[in-house]
């Protein structure tokens, strides 16, 4: 059976959900999810501890679509924005779960896979170190990203990255990542 | 040299770099989507600012929330401070984070571990 967004989405809006969304990913759109997510929860008055982890969960899974995604697919046959991207933030119990789906190049797989594999294996003073090592060694790239996004977001929850890769056609992956804070 | 001064936005933080003073501070939240932007004219006065700077520098950091992409331009800006330290001038970076905001302490230490200059963590109590 090949892959849905429609049906993977909705799949996705079932839980208690906070915040839903499929569509471009752009700087204002990310202005306008975290004003939001602030608000509600702080309305739900969760911990000022746990809100900043979330927040920053957030912060650097949307930052990592915003540089990531490609503008425009080709070969997909579905009738999708620009920069096309997911973000559900759900409730779970005492616990709140961030996913963020897009679609990624068929030949960057390997890459993002053994990056993420490598990550939950580690433990939290080799994530630090990893951290650090990177902070201090690898160069912003011109859009601004720097390779750490995947690391913080893993200090920060402290849990392991959960991901599927969804094949789509011969080109394309839709890659989900959901994160536990 | 003139001071930088700039107001804080919903993805930028409040900028005082102050020559006559030798106070820098940098305060609020820094998560634009290119830091490299905002931060490149910070940087570039502090090269400027550390060819002559004072007998005592003080750097005052209180971020409630910073991104990767600025956590980079953060340790250039830290980098710069380290030189002025080399060149036997005092400079101190206080480090403040909310009372119970370990991220953001731990995010200190890991600066503190990078760069040659004294830091001073402080908590603060509400």
């Amino acid at each position: 059976m090949s892959f849905n967004v429609k049906e993977y989405y909705s799949n996705l809006s079932k839980g208690d959900v906070i915040l839903a969304y499929k569509g471009s990913i752009t700087s204002e759109l990310i202005n306008d999810i975290l004003e939001a997510v602030e608000t509600k929860l702080e309305e739900a008055n969760a911990d000022s501890r746990l809100r900043k982890k979330i927040y920053n969960v957030l912060v650097e899974s949307m930052q990592n679509l915003f540089h990531h995604i490609e503008t425009y697919h080709e070969g997909i046959n579905e009738d999708l924005d620009p920069k096309f991207g997911v973000l559900v933030i759900e409730r779970s119990g005492e616990s709140y779960k961030v996913t963020t789906g897009n679609f990624v190049n068929a030949k960057r797989i390997k890459f993002l896979r053994e990056k993420i594999d490598k990550i939950n294996s580690l433990t939290k003073d080799e994530l630090k170190d990893m951290y650090k090592f990177i902070l201090n060694h690898q160069r912003l790239s011109a859009k601004g990203g720097g390779g750490l996004g995947l690391v913080d977001i893993a200090r920060k929850s402290g849990n392991k990255l959960e991901y599927e890769f969804y094949n789509y056609n011969d080109n394309y992956y839709f890659f989900n990542l959901t994160i536990s804070v | 040299m003139e001071p930088i001064k700039i107001e804080g936005t919903p993805k930028t933080p409040s900028i005082k770099f102050m020559q006559e003073e030798g106070v820098i501070e940098i305060k609020g939240r820094s998560i634009p989507e290119n830091s490299i932007e905002f931060y490149k004219p910070l940087v570039d006065w502090l090269e400027a600012y550390a060819k002559d700077p004072l007998k005592k520098t003080q750097v005052n950091i209180q971020l409630e929330y910073f991104n990767t992409s600025s956590s980079k331009c953060i340790l250039d800006v830290f980098k710069k401070l380290e030189a002025i330290h080399k060149s036997k001038h005092d400079v101190v970076i206080s480090w403040f984070y909310e009372e119970d905001d370990e991220d953001m302490l731990e995010a200190g230490e890991d600066y503190e571990s990078i760069i040659r200059v004294p830091f001073k963590m402080v908590e603060i109590v509400e």
